[in-house]
């Protein structure tokens, strides 16, 4: 029986490499729910028994029930009926119908809507076994993060009127934020919300890209005050899918065929306000926002996990010149690459996930009033962890989804003519991919958003952090490549933000890319001196002699030796360009790309 | 109304998982080096019965009769949405063949007085199709076997389609009824969060035992008496609870003797070419009806 979960030994590890009890403890506020409700552990080992299960019975369900769905799904796509209402490809309907049975439609609420009330972290993991079956049923098995924004922002009787639905899986949702006019700056926004005599809520104008904009709850972000430009005029609202709302449209896609991409036009539906008016955008969408980018990190992760395991089958299996084409050193080089990029994507990942759980659950002892010493303590703490998760989140999205892309266009370079056909998934995980990089903020947006941590002090913090982390005596020559780097970037940073502002984004991508090499570096030798013990199948290399298993930390020290090393003169080779202080894209741009050609 | 349901699982090794160390010297199966799991084509059973339960109501009562491991698959059973699970476990029941095994069975379902009793067709270790057929015979229920679409259910009928591998038949029958399942009848839920977390701690007295056996502070009947309040009990019924007669149980009940076991090796010792001729197809279809391999 396939299993995206067990088969997986770098999750199998991650698993019990990361400490989940701590995030367990802050996440069942120190299990206080105990007793309470039948599903809320006691303690933090029956908390991690919990997470396990759930995974292993979710890691089946991915691999036996939705990933043979996958391919129909992408040749079928949705539909858009003439009454505006839309239908889900059969393999979407039946998978959310068995999500929904699985009781994994609510994975991060709270215990007492129905939901599972499990981490961030746990969720990631969900969402890449998801994805790895079908990146396009994520997107409406990761919209968990309307659900999570109503529970954080809106009121009592809101939470109570739809997250019981949400968690049993009987409502799905859509973030309805980008307009014609307003993508990556929402801060445009004209949708109109206004409001009658007796201070009912409507919504008037039209919404475009929304995914699952067919989804029967949705969060739509809307102009409440008329005279006020810019975020601040912007407040969140909640609405029912009814007559009033039409799909107009269904977006015909490169990939994610099985998610629906819907125009929405509002004709003056009736609309609850989600906590305080203007604080829509700035504070609320935000929020969701960020939930969502780590989503699409997840989901990154799944396609690339699918699409090398693909190519790693075909080169192993593919004769040419009488051998395996695994043995051909370009081969075997896109391979590894492969294989390492997504540990690292991983990795990042997951550390961001574990850093957000602890800013969702210092954020929950701060704002209690049980206990007035410790609220002030992780108040204290927040102040770090939310610079960091500020920082992580975007290098996650940006990393993972670039990650994706590279890895999943490699998979048909490795499976050569054979992957460019249809008769392949690696195409569909192609296409699929293409969007990680566009969608919930830009690559270059994310960078835009990482750069402020990394020339900001946040990183400093972090990555000295990091190196006082205990590690084995075996990589420590690598901890001293990566200090090396670590003293480069400083030097970087302290260039750039001398430059000003334009130049430190002109150059955010090299100094981002020079950070997440050294955070991943550190993750990786982490991981290289992890007390888990734990051993991994390796290839065989014909030797009948040769050992079939090593132990995981092993493994992980030669991915950890590789990559440090690699990433050595790439940090220096970035470094000069930084340093270079070349502003032509500035100065020449008009020379350089030349008019605006005229399109026939 | 809704319909009550007993569903007959079963703990087999997993035979897709067969290595060097499979089998014993004696022939036997060597269940220490497969790991057990739920038997797949009782999953289809079960994943039915709930269907049923779902759309009419009504209750699923999981029974799997072995060892005290066995109550693995009952939680499985729950994990999954069945309302109540026992264990039928008695030194005494070892070794029985099938006959003997449909007989423990019985008693068992007769207990429960249900309207459906649902197995799945056949159990991957021992392959035999008797179990479900035999029991249905004991209890003289009617039994529609190799069920793969369960076409409607109202009142006290029941009409089902059954695969019988070159075609279908739609049979109509009075309730309470045995049904066995194929494999191709639906595809089997996945546990269900909720209870996963809730019941992945259900246990029977024997498995409450063996674990205090390490651990002698331990009160073997407060911990039970605590698992039975939170629902997490999970029942067990030996032969004097079945009120079973012990000469059908175990060895005395099973006539079935193994006589010798054999490893077939199928191998292409003389191949034939068949002339790429419509005379030349007809001759090798006409060779294998007479051969009985087709037709």
């Amino acid at each position: 029986m396939g299993n995206f979960y067990t088969d997986n030994e770098d999750i199998q590890f991650l698993f019990r490499h990361l400490d989940l009890a701590a995030v367990a403890a802050l996440q069942e506020e120190g299990f206080k729910y105990a007793g309470r409700f039948d599903t809320a552990p006691t303690d933090a080992k029956e908390a991690i028994a919990n997470y396990d299960l759930v995974l292993r019975s979710m890691g089946q369900l991915s691999a036996e029930y939705i990933a043979p769905r996958s391919e129909r799904v992408d040749h079928e796509g949705n539909t858009l009926h003439e009454d505006g209402t839309v239908s889900y490809a059969g393999g979407i309907a039946e998978s959310l119908n068995a999500l929904a049975k699985a009781d994994v439609m609510g994975f991060t609420l709270p215990h007492r809507f129905g939901g599972l009330n499990f981490p961030s972290l746990i969720y990631s993991m969900a969402i890449e076994m998801v994805s790895r079956a079908d990146a396009s049923l994520m997107n409406i098995f990761g919209l968990q993060g309307i659900a999570e924004t109503i529970n954080f922002f809106a009121d009592e009787q809101i939470k109570h009127r739809y997250l019981h639905d949400f968690a049993s899986g009987k409502v799905t949702g859509a973030m309805v934020l980008t307009e014609p006019d307003a993508g990556s700056d929402l801060q445009a926004c004209k949708l109109r919300a206004f409001q009658n005599e007796d201070g009912q809520w409507y919504l008037h104008g039209v919404k475009r890209f929304i995914t699952n904009g067919c989804g029967e709850v949705l969060l739509v972000l809307a102009r409440s005050e008329p005279d006020r430009s810019g975020g601040l005029g912007l407040s969140l609202f909640v609405c029912d899918r009814g007559p009033t709302v039409r799909v107009r449209r269904l977006e015909d896609k490169l990939g994610i065929h099985g998610s629906p991409t819907c125009e929405l036009f509002f004709d003056n539906t009736p609309c609850q306000i989600i906590g305080e008016r203007q604080r829509g955008l700035v504070t609320y969408v935000m929020s969701l926002m960020n939930g969502a980018r780590i989503g699409i990190a997840g989901q990154s992760m799944g396609l690339a996990e699918a699409a090398c395991r693909v190519a790693r089958d075909y080169a192993a299996s593919r004769q040419q010149f009488g051998m395996p084409i695994e043995k051909l050193p370009a081969v075997r080089d896109m391979l590894i690459r492969m294989k390492m990029d997504i540990e690292a994507g991983r990795a990042l990942l997951y550390e961001t996930s574990w850093v957000v759980d602890h800013e969702v659950g210092l954020s929950k002892i701060a704002d209690s009033s049980d206990n007035q010493a410790k609220a002030k303590e992780a108040k204290q703490q927040l102040k770090t962890i939310k610079r960091l998760a500020g920082m992580l989140t975007p290098m996650s999205k940006y990393f993972c989804s670039e990650m994706c892309n590279r890895v999943t266009y490699d998979s048909i370079q490795v499976l050569g003519g054979s992957g460019y056909m249809r008769d392949y998934a690696c195409e569909r995980y192609a296409r699929d991919a293409r969007i990680t990089t566009i969608y919930e903020g830009t690559s270059q947006l994310q960078v835009v958003a990482a750069v402020r941590g990394v020339c900001g002090g946040a990183c400093e913090k972090y990555l000295a952090d990091l190196a006082s982390r205990p590690y084995a005596d075996s990589v420590k020559d690598l901890l001293d490549m990566l200090a090396e780097g670590g003293r480069t970037l400083l030097k970087c940073a302290a260039f750039a933000k001398e430059q000003g502002v334009d130049y430190m984004d002109l150059y955010g991508r090299q100094l981002v890319d020079i950070a997440i090499a050294l955070i991943n570096g550190y993750l990786f030798c982490g991981q290289a001196s992890s007390k888990v013990d734990m051993q991994v199948a390796v290839a065989g290399n014909g030797d009948p002699n040769a050992p079939k298993t090593i132990p995981m930390t092993r493994r992980k020290e030669a991915v950890a030796r590789r990559y440090v090393t690699r990433n050595a003169s790439l940090i220096k080779s970035l470094a000069e360009e930084i340093l270079s202080g070349d502003r032509s894209t500035f100065k020449e741009y008009e020379a350089l790309v030349g008019p605006v050609p005229e399109l026939t | 109304m809704g319909y009550n349901c007993v569903v007959l699982v079963k703990q087999v090794p997993d035979t897709k998982r067969i290595t060097g160390q499979a089998m014993n010297e004696d022939g036997t199966v060597n269940r220490a080096a497969l790991p057990a799991v739920f038997n797949p084509e009782d999953l289809n059973a079960l994943e039915l019965a709930l269907q049923i339960k779902d759309q009419y109501g009504g209750s699923v009562t999981v029974i799997a009769m072995g060892l005290p491991a066995a109550a693995a698959v009952l939680r499985e059973g729950l994990y999954r949405g069945a309302d109540r699970a026992i264990l039928i476990t008695d030194r005494r029941c070892a070794a029985s063949d099938t006959l003997a095994t449909s007989y423990i069975l019985s008693c068992g379902v007769k207990k429960l007085n249900p309207d459906i009793v649902l197995c799945g067709r056949q159990a991957i270790d021992g392959d035999t199709a008797q179990v479900g057929p035999q029991i249905a015979e004991k209890l003289n229920l009617p039994q529609i076997t190799y069920v793969e679409t369960l076409v409607s259910l109202a009142g006290k009928a029941i009409v089902a389609k059954r695969n019988l591998g070159n075609g279908w038949q739609e049979v109509r029958s009075q309730l309470p009824a045995l049904l066995t399942v194929i494999d191709t009848a639906n595809e089997p839920r996945v546990p269900r969060a909720r209870q996963l977390m809730k019941c992945k701690s259900a246990q029977c007295r024997l498995e409450v035992e063996a674990a205090a056996q390490n651990a002698p502070s331990v009160d073997v009947d407060a911990v039970c008496r605590d698992l039975k309040t939170r629902g997490l009990l999970i029942e067990q019924w030996n032969l004097d609870d079945l009120k079973a007669d012990l000469q059908w149980c175990g060895r005395d009940g099973s006539p079935t003797k193994v006589h010798r076991i054999q490893s077939v090796v199928l191998a292409a010792k003389e191949s034939k070419i068949v002339e790429p001729s419509q005379s030349g197809i007809d001759t090798m279809v006409h060779e294998l009806i007479v051969d009985h391999t087709i037709g």
